[in-house]
Formats: structure tokens, sequence, C-alpha cells
């Protein structure tokens, strides 16, 4: 088990124009679930190949335990890693898969031969050792994978998107799977994806990038409820926030913000958040599909937003509301009982302790939304 | 009102014409390998048997009256040629000329390619370029100038010689075939045994040279038939060597008695089964070795 740390580390490939990544600093805690999450080219993959030793990095320090690691190779990292293709060696059984890493090691017979037995225990591969891999089926390679690093019994792990090769059913499975062996092992983690869903079910903490750039670091909670900035706030959270840009209308104590032919009148946070803005500067609030309902005689310290509804997806016992207010499309969960049809006009309201106020100059957060 | 027009043909008849279509397009491929097949077998089997006749059958009749009567097949050839003349020395001459180049090329060509596909290096590509252009050279440019360089060197009439000019003439076009085998390769298998800790030397061992089997035993097989089958470069630096490859020695034969055509017959024949056998042992990986690579 080991402490990891990223110092002020760069990564520039040759020929390239920009970083790919951005002084990173990053304290992944001593047996710690990490996971770096953001959309294709953000970086986090080539952190990830930086700390593993694959790249070379530009400037900074990586530290893995107390030693810095930038000059060492690979194999003396004590690291294990998971790709995503997997990485098994064809020719191989997965005994001598699951083996090759302590074989290398010059490890004694017998307990090259204890190790992997006993990580094929905890997998349930212990029937399938004598076959090759392409003898397996997507989740049990799966599976040969994490024993590899098993049997390593590595300072930390590193997997690189490791389900994104299974179907959906199977990832579910997997993902527990992984967070079980966790629990376990108790080892330092590092996990790379860029499905958001996978980033706040398995992470202690979460990591977001986005060209090369941190983002925010911080418990799935943390990122759910003070995101930092507009792309953290698109990004985590499932169906995606909803975001309506306007200018801000003072009315004496009151405050609204006004779109294409509408006001929205804001209170509590959102209204706190305005006020610090001048008369007619632009302010956008973000509403979680989950947290919008459809607003009822009763309702009350809530923002109010009429909407046209165009598409209704029945979930079950919810309702995907698809709908449009000043040509902006507002998504909103709500629950089925509600009744709302194709071609209604609605009224949507949020709990207004709950609505999200950014600056859309900088994109970044405004008001009493604490930055993690 | 729109009619609409009846189908012609039911979805079983349908699927019968697909079917015919298919079986016919299959049999009208498989006459036209038959042909060719049997363009290519037909002078071999017609040596095979003039190896087993009596010379002076051969100015009397064609070989294919030799099955019929009078019945006269003999192993008097295969008894002449293994006891004098010299084509059992011949054989074992090309067999020493072969065997190492074919080796040689094996060995150097996959770790060429190893380092033109998994190692990081300055000026790796432009070295890539030159090893593809070096395909395009003519064997026949090199001879003199080697020549002259093999005789100040001490090298000419000698097999070591022979076999460094097969290999310098067989490494680009192996390094070529190698290199994308490997390019086929996923990156992924060599970083994940980096991780495991097997160094350079490992990885090449135990991950690339087991999964480059078919394209090792590809080029083998080239390599094999090509140096077994050369002439001109044997008798540009062998010729004055007491010791002379088969191809050499069958040459020599058809100048000496340019009628012996019952001993050339049968030594052609024992130059062509080595190879031959080879071949068919090596067949399982030839087929995989020549598409891998083809597609990804």
């Amino acid at each position: 088990m080991a402490r990891i740390e990223f110092q002020h580390v760069d990564k520039r490939y040759s020929g390239a124009e920009g970083l790919a990544v951005n002084d990173l600093n990053l304290d992944v805690k001593d047996g710690e679930f990490l996971v770096l999450v953001g959309p294709s080219g953000c970086g986090k993959t080539t952190a990830l190949r930086c700390l593993a030793g694959l790249e070379d990095i530009s400037s900074g320090d990586i530290l893995i335990g107390d030693r810095v690691v930038n000059d060492l190779p690979p194999k003396d990292r004590d690291i294990a890693m998971v790709f995503q293709s997997y990485a098994l060696y064809p020719h191989m059984s997965l005994f001598e898969n699951m083996a090759f890493s302590i074989r290398m090691r010059k490890a004694p017979k017998a307990e090259v031969e204890s190790k992997v037995r006993e990580a094929a225990q905890i997998l349930g591969l212990e029937k399938l050792l004598d076959r090759k891999p392409g003898e397996l089926s997507g989740g049990q390679r799966q599976r040969v994978a994490l024993g590899r690093a098993i049997v390593r019994d590595p300072a930390a792990f590193l997997m690189d998107e490791p389900l994104s090769n299974l179907d959906a059913k199977l990832r579910v499975q997997t993902r527990a799977e992984i967070a079980r062996l966790h629990q376990r092992l108790g080892t330092t983690i590092v996990y790379v994806t860029h499905d958001q869903v996978e980033a706040m079910t398995m992470g202690d903490r979460i990591c977001v990038m986005r060209d090369g750039l941190l983002q925010q670091v911080g418990t799935p909670q943390e990122l759910y409820e003070h995101p930092v900035n507009l792309f953290v706030a698109g990004f985590i959270g499932s169906p995606a926030m909803n975001f309506l840009t306007g200018r801000v209308a003072h009315d004496g104590a009151a405050a609204a913000l006004a779109l294409d032919g509408l006001q929205i009148t804001l209170s509590g946070r959102a209204a706190a958040a305005a006020r610090t803005c001048g008369d007619g500067q632009t302010l956008t609030i973000g509403m979680r599909p989950e947290h919008l309902d459809v607003a009822t005689a009763h309702t009350s310290n809530a923002v109010r937003v009429p909407v046209l509804v165009d598409v209704v997806e029945f979930l079950g016992n919810d309702a995907l509301l698809h709908a449009t207010v000043g040509g902006t499309e507002v998504v909103a969960l709500v629950p089925v009982a509600r009744g709302v049809a194709v071609g209604d006009r609605v009224e949507l309201a949020i709990a207004d302790d709950l609505v999200h106020t950014f600056d859309p100059q900088t994109d970044h957060t405004l008001g009493n939304t604490a930055a993690a | 009102m729109t009619a609409v027009a009846a189908p012609l043909t039911t979805p079983r008849q349908g699927r019968r014409q697909g079917r015919l279509r298919r079986l016919f397009s299959r049999s009208t491929v498989n006459i036209i390998l038959v042909v060719i097949g049997l363009l290519w077998l037909l002078p071999s089997f017609g040596l095979l048997v003039t190896s087993f006749r009596p010379a002076q059958d051969f100015f009397s009749a064609g070989w294919w009256q030799a099955i019929a009567h009078p019945f006269t097949l003999t192993l008097d050839n295969y008894r002449h040629i293994l006891q004098t003349g010299g084509i059992g020395d011949a054989i074992l001459t090309t067999a020493l000329i072969t065997v190492p180049a074919t080796l040689l090329v094996v060995l150097i060509a996959s770790l060429a390619a190893y380092g033109l596909v998994f190692l990081r290096w300055r000026g790796r590509d432009w070295v890539l370029v030159l090893i593809v252009a070096l395909m395009v050279v003519p064997l026949q440019m090199a001879l003199i100038p080697v020549a002259s360089l093999y005789r100040s060197v001490g090298l000419f009439n000698s097999i070591p010689g022979v076999v460094l000019f097969h290999v310098a003439f067989g490494l680009p076009f192996a390094i070529f075939l190698m290199r994308n085998f490997y390019t086929g390769i996923p990156k992924d298998l060599l970083e994940a045994a980096r991780i495991d800790g097997a160094n350079e030397w490992m990885m090449f061992r135990r991950i690339v040279l087991p999964l480059g089997k078919p394209a090792l035993a590809s080029l083998a097989i080239f390599e094999f038939l090509w140096v077994w089958n050369d002439l001109l470069v044997s008798l540009v630096f062998l010729s004055g060597s007491s010791h002379v490859p088969i191809t050499v020695a069958i040459l020599g034969q058809l100048r000496q008695f340019g009628s012996n055509i019952d001993l050339i017959s049968t030594a052609s024949f024992v130059s062509m089964i080595i190879p031959l056998g080879v071949f068919f042992a090596f067949q399982r990986y030839f087929v995989r070795g020549v598409l891998a690579g083809a597609v990804k």
C-alpha cells in the first residue's frame, strides 16, 4: 500500500502543441480508490501512464510512497496495471498469464503456485487455469486481468478503463466486484474512466479533468452538490444538469433572470448570487433534472420555470420530460403520477437552495456553493 | 390504385437460387484451381517418372508411356547418382548453405523487426525506409563488387561467403515481413510485460517470438526455398570450389554429357523433394503467416 502524489506534473508529447497534462497536483491517500474522470483527450489516461512509467513526464515529480519515481522504469515502481484491452498474453494459459510477473521476479515455484491459486480463488477462476485467454468470455478475461494484478501484490493498482469492453449488465457486476476487491485488499487504486456513473459509484474520491487541467477533486457527493464550475456541473450527474443563461434584472430586493421573452424570478441561493451581479449582467443557473418537479399550488421557496413539454420518456416509476424554455432544452425527472403529456405547458419548480449559479464569462460557480 | 407486383420467386426458391449460385461459383473456382494445380503438378510428375526410367527409353517414348506396356521402371538412376555423381556431396553442400542462411535471416530479421517496431530511437523511420529501398536493389548488381571483395578477404569459393551473400540479400524482405507482422501485436501486451518486470530480451523471447511464430515459419520457408533453389549466386561464388550445391552440380552434369537426362531428372527430383518436405512440414503456419499482418 502506498500514497501517490503528483506534484506540478506536466506532460507534453513531442510535436504536440498543448500540454496533455498541465500542472497536475494530486494527492492519492494510502488505500484510497481515486477515479480520474473526464471526456476523451482530457489527459486522464496520460496521467495514469505517466504514473505507471509508460510515459516520461516533461516536468514535476511523481511520488509513490515516499520515493520520487520520475526516472524509475515501470517494473521498479511496484504497481500493477489493468489495461482496457486486458492485455492478456494470448499464447499462455491463465496460470502462466497470472504467474508471469512473479516469475519475472524469480519467485520460488511454490510461492508462484500458491499466489496464483489464491488470486484465482478470489476471482473464481480456479477451474479455468489451464485455458488460454482466447477460450474465455469478456467477463472472464477481465477477471484474469485483475487476477494478474492481484498476484503481484503491488503498492497500487492502476486501472485504465477496465470495464469499457464489457456489456452493460456485466459492467455493473464487475463494478461491484472491483469495489469488493478494494475493500478486501485495501490497496490504493487509481482508476481511469470516461463514465461518470462508474466514477460516482466506485470512487472514494473523484478527480475531474479537462484539456489536461484538473478541474476538481472531491468525494462523489461533494462533486454532485458543489461543482466548482460549469464543466464539472454538467459532467457529473445523469441525466446532465440543465443550464439556463439570461440577464440579471433587479427589481428592488427581488432578482430575476431574463431569458428570451420571459422572466424567471429567483429566490434563495440563486437570488443571493444574482445580487452580486450588476443589472443586465449575464448569469447561468443550473438545475439537476431530478431536483425539478411539476409545480403545484403548494410549492413554496422554489424557482419556477414555465416550459412546453415536447417529449415524455417513460421510465417506470418516473418519466423524463424533455421540454423547452426560451429556446433552451430542459430535462426533468418527475414521478409518472404527475400525468404530464406531450404538448402540455407546465411550470417546473426547483427548491431554491438546490439551484446552482455560474458566471458564464468565467464558467465558475457563483455565490455560496463552496469549492471542494 | 397502386398494384403491388407479386414476387417472381418465393423465398424458398430464392434461397435455392442463391445456393445454386454459390455452388456454381465455388465449383468454378475449384475447377480453375484444379487446372492450375495440374499445370504445376504434371511436369513434376513427369520428372518423377523420368527419374525411374532407363536412359534409352527417354529417346524412344514420352514419360507418360512408361506406365503403359512395357513396364520398365528402375532404381538404377538413383543408385547411380548417389554412388557416383557427387550428388550426395552436392546436397550436403546445399544444406550447409541453406540451413545457416535461413536460420541467420530468421534470427536477425526477427530481432531487427523488434527494434523497428517496439523500441523508440532516433532515425527509426529512416532506417525502415532504407530497408524497404534495399528490397528493390537487384542481386545481380552486387555480384562483381562482392566477388572482388570476397577475393581480397578470402571468402571467394567458400561456403560462408555464399551464406553471407544470401543473408545480406534476404534480410530486407525478411525484416519488412517481420516488421509488418509485429505491428499487428498490440502494444498493450508489451507494456503489460514491461510493468510485469520483463526486460527487452524477455519481452522478445517470451511475448513477441511466440506470437510471431506463423510469420517466422513463413519466412523460414521462403528463405529456405530461395536459397535451396539458387543457382546464380553459387555459380558466381563457388564455381571454382570442389564442393558445389546441387543446382550447380545438375548444371555441370548437363554440360558434361548433354544427353544424360535420366541422371539430371533424378538429381532434379531429389533437389526438389527436400524443400517440398520442408514446405509441407510448415504448411499450416505458412498459410496463416502469409495472411497474418494483411488483416489486423
